[in-house]
């Protein structure tokens, strides 16, 4: 589906986008028109009416009460701008449960795809309808966007972090997915296409690639991310339920609210599994020693989004 | 003002002396000024000639008359030297340094050398740019890391070539904030400044304290490419984010750097051509300082997509809506100034309400990129550059023209043919519009910027822009070129071509070197037109 039209939002998410969008319009409007109408009305009623001498004019140079109010005028009306803008924006970063998640790498100029079962794709994300899905987003080498025009969102992937972005669409199509932050030569051309599906057709295309069996060689990521964990030691300190041990408990971590040393707090989402990987001493667990070595070389990205997707399974 | 008699005037003025020693070491500042003017200029032609190269390639949606990587460096080349080599210095260097002084009724800046020294710095900066083109830039004036920490161009060399540009920027800043302080003609209070001189003052803090920033960033940037050190290279341990925010600590403040030393032309202009005092005055000046203040708290709205957390983004998105309310201030005090005046429209005027007009559409399409929601649709898309047109373009190059045309007989002494200028003035005004507004609605309808090519459905809208540019470049050449006959031929222009009251109108045209042979004595404000009898507000 081509969307050729501006305002053909894909989801629910996006038509709150419009709706916000249509609010600003209306109000800039507004302002438009009065300020520009008095501009042209004042322009034509008090041009200089004679050639050679000028209209009286009287030497007003200022008015208090007017100055007030349009200070306050305007402030009042960023302030809601604002608000609504803030609002639509933290219902489209709350993470909803129940996402389809795909893993999505760019570098120049391609997008990786990566679903959790471990199928791979190229430039071509397919995801059921009706279902919220979830982009986990990185990069190998430059900074890249990931920009879906029709959900009205976009994030950057940028290398060495972790971003997500997601949206839910509601009827199956192809849309159109853009990079937006300048990366080279072929920036223009690093396009990918979302493709939803309705339910039916999704799952029948997952059930054709098992049957194909096109994707032999690629265990599931959780899979992968236990044999990972158990061969890099990672068990050996941090246990799956039962008793303490050095590090953290896995079981239960992800999503969980972590109380840090120094009274913060983080949310274990995919960056803070990420960076306590590779970065263990940045945000120590509160009650657990900064003993833990960084897994930064050790562990390829591969290996270690393998390893936070495991313990995404530890429920 | 002070002087109701015209001095008499000694023919050529400060022109008197002729030969390229009397402009290479000179330390008047207004010839410092035109030699600013004609650098500045002639890089806002060369910046042009790449933007037209751009609209070319861009009638095509697929690659046609250049490669993808040529279009990448024609839109670093347009951006680079549109911004540091013409729209950050042209206003503040340029006519700032010509009319800074001559307002405030001074003889010169306070340090005459120093104003010579950040020319010739300025020079040294350009030089060292062109250089650069041995190995093109292909990253776009933002130079985001960790992409130009990679590329094979002389990003080390261009960012010197700025580091030296913002230094001479600092020099000049430095200058006018002292020379605003110590040099003001006995009886010129703050409350009596031109309000262009407000515009300046401000501008000139921004200046000296973000300026450094940008040049330690790119200080930085070269380490990085040279020897290896990891600042911005996350392959290397560094944090390409943090590049983004010292840039834009930098870049967001120097917009209000661009766009403030243009409003204090409209607010010089206005009141000339109304008859009418300026309504407001405290509100105009002390707003140009709340811009000032605000510009420095407001960077990370450009990184809202740049993974900050949704926290920072409000509070970026909260504060960046509060640079809306003392520029909004600025529109209506302009708007209610005309307001029974005595209007005339001569091109100074035209240019000075297109400003209004051109800088609304910019400054309302302001919030949608402040909001967060609409900023995360609308970022790096072709929303964005219209935008941005609209102020830097629309505001501030039309703020200059008007300058120009304003300024132009007492700079050089000649008067320019007024029908070629309100001719030249309707195809810069249509050409404009239709170049820019038509990238509204392509980067609503998705498309994002630096794109060499582009999906078929975009080619409408940028068909259309590309023709509005034609229009727009015939309708600015036309300008320069009745400028160049003024110039040549123009018959000679009176001290005070359009009876305004601010002292540089109280010299000869063009005025002689160190401006006035006595120093005036002010006794009133520079906008005492009209009648007193009138009722007063």
């Amino acid at each position: 589906m081509d969307n050729v039209l501006a305002f053909g939002a894909a989801s629910a998410q996006a038509a709150r986008v419009d709706a916000l969008f249509v609010m600003i319009t209306v109000i800039g409007g507004f302002f438009f028109f009065l300020t520009q109408g008095m501009l042209i009305y004042f322009a034509v009623r008090y041009r200089r009416r004679l050639p050679d001498r000028d209209n009286e004019t009287p030497r007003i140079t200022g008015n208090h009460l007017l100055e007030f109010f349009w200070v306050l005028i305007p402030s009042i009306v960023v302030v809601a701008i604002f608000y609504y803008g803030w609002r639509v924006y933290t219902e489209q970063r709350i993470p909803v449960g129940g996402a389809t998640e795909v893993y999505v790498n760019a570098r120049q100029w391609l997008y990786e795809i990566k679903y959790p079962d471990g199928r791979t794709a190229i430039n071509e994300i397919r995801v059921p309808a009706g279902r919220p899905v979830k982009f986990i987003l990185s990069a190998s080498d430059v900074i890249h966007g990931f920009y879906l025009p029709d959900f009205r969102v976009k994030m950057d992937m940028i290398p060495g972090r972790v971003t997500t972005l997601w949206v839910e669409p509601d009827r199956p199509g192809r849309y159109q997915i853009f990079c937006t932050v300048y990366c080279g030569t072929g920036h223009s051309n690093m396009l990918a296409q979302l493709v939803v599906m309705s339910p039916d057709a999704y799952a029948e295309w997952s059930a054709r690639h098992e049957e194909a069996g096109e994707e032999k060689e690629h265990e599931p990521l959780a899979v992968r991310g236990a044999r990972v964990a158990k061969n890099a030691g990672c068990l050996n300190c941090h246990p799956i339920g039962g008793a303490a041990k050095v590090g953290p408990d896995w079981k239960g971590l992800f999503g969980s609210n972590v109380p840090l040393e120094g009274g913060a707090s983080a949310t274990a989402d995919e960056e803070y599994l990420r960076e306590s990987i590779v970065d263990p001493g940045a945000r120590i667990v509160k009650g657990f020693p900064n003993v833990m070595p960084t897994y930064k070389t050790t562990l390829s990205k591969e290996d270690v989004d393998a390893v936070v997707e495991y313990i995404k399974t530890l429920k | 003002m002070a002087q109701a008699a015209e001095e008499p005037g000694s023919g050529r003025g400060y022109l008197a002396e002729s030969g390229w020693r009397s402009w290479a070491y000179t330390m008047d500042h207004k010839r410092i000024g035109v030699m600013y003017l004609y650098t500045t200029i002639a890089f806002f032609f060369i910046g042009g000639i790449f933007a037209l190269l751009l609209r070319l390639e861009l009638l095509s949606p697929q690659a046609k008359y250049f490669s993808d990587h040529t279009y990448n460096i024609f839109f670093t080349l347009h951006g680079s030297m549109m911004i540091f080599l013409f729209i950050i210095p042209a206003i503040p260097s340029g006519l700032g340094n010509f009319f800074i002084p001559m307002h405030i009724g001074a003889r010169d800046v306070a340090f005459p050398r120093i104003n010579l020294a950040s020319y010739w710095v300025f020079v040294a900066g350009f030089l060292v740019v062109i250089a650069s083109l041995v190995s093109p830039m292909d990253t776009g004036w933002t130079f985001y890391t960790p992409y130009s920490a990679k590329t094979g161009a002389a990003v080390a060399t261009l960012s010197f070539g700025i580091f030296l540009l913002g230094m001479s920027s600092i020099l000049t800043g430095l200058n006018f904030i002292v020379t605003i302080h110590k040099l003001r003609a006995p009886g010129m209070t703050w409350h009596r400044l031109p309000l262009f001189i407000w515009g300046m003052y401000s501008t000139s803090i921004i200046q000296v304290v973000a300026t450094p920033v940008v040049g330690v960033t790119f200080l930085l940037l070269a380490m990085e490419r040279l020897l290896g050190v990891a600042f911005f290279d996350p392959a290397k341990g560094g944090d390409p984010v943090l590049f983004q925010h010292f840039f834009w600590f930098y870049s967001h403040p120097v917009v209000y750097v661009m766009i403030l030393p243009a409003m204090g032309i409209i607010s010089e202009v206005i009141p000339v051509f109304s008859r009418k005092p300026i309504f407001g005055y405290k509100a105009i000046a002390y707003s140009s300082l709340a811009i000032a203040f605000l510009g420095f708290l407001v960077w990370g709205h450009h990184m809202f997509t740049s993974g900050m957390s949704p926290l920072a983004n409000a509070i970026f998105s909260f504060l960046t809506f509060f640079v809306a309310v003392p520029t909004a201030v600025k529109v209506f005090n302009w708007i209610a100034t005309l307001y029974k005046g005595s209007i005339t429209f001569e091109s100074p005027m035209l240019y000075a309400l297109t400003f209004i007009f051109l800088f609304a559409v910019g400054g309302l399409t302001g919030p949608f990129l402040g909001a967060l929601a609409t900023d995360v649709q609308l970022h790096d898309t072709y929303f964005v550059v219209a935008h941005f047109h609209y102020t830097m373009m629309g505001g501030t190059v039309m703020g200059f023209f008007a300058g120009l045309h304003y300024w132009f007989p007492k700079m050089t002494g000649k008067m320019v043919n007024e029908k070629i200028a309100r001719i030249s003035w309707a195809l810069v005004f249509v050409g404009f519009n239709v170049a820019f507004f038509t990238m509204f609605i392509a980067g609503v309808k998705g498309m994002p910027r630096r794109y060499a090519e582009y999906l078929p459905k975009f080619q409408v809208e940028n068909v259309i822009s590309t023709v509005g540019a034609a229009i727009l470049a015939v309708g600015i050449g036309m300008m320069f070129w009745n400028f160049l006959q003024g110039l040549r031929k123009g018959p000679p222009a009176p001290g005070n071509p359009w009876r305004a009251l601010s002292l540089e109108w109280q010299t000869p045209s063009p005025p002689d070197t160190e401006n006035f042979h006595e120093i005036p004595v002010v006794t009133d404000w520079p906008y005492a037109y009209g009648t007193p009898k009138g009722p007063a507000a």
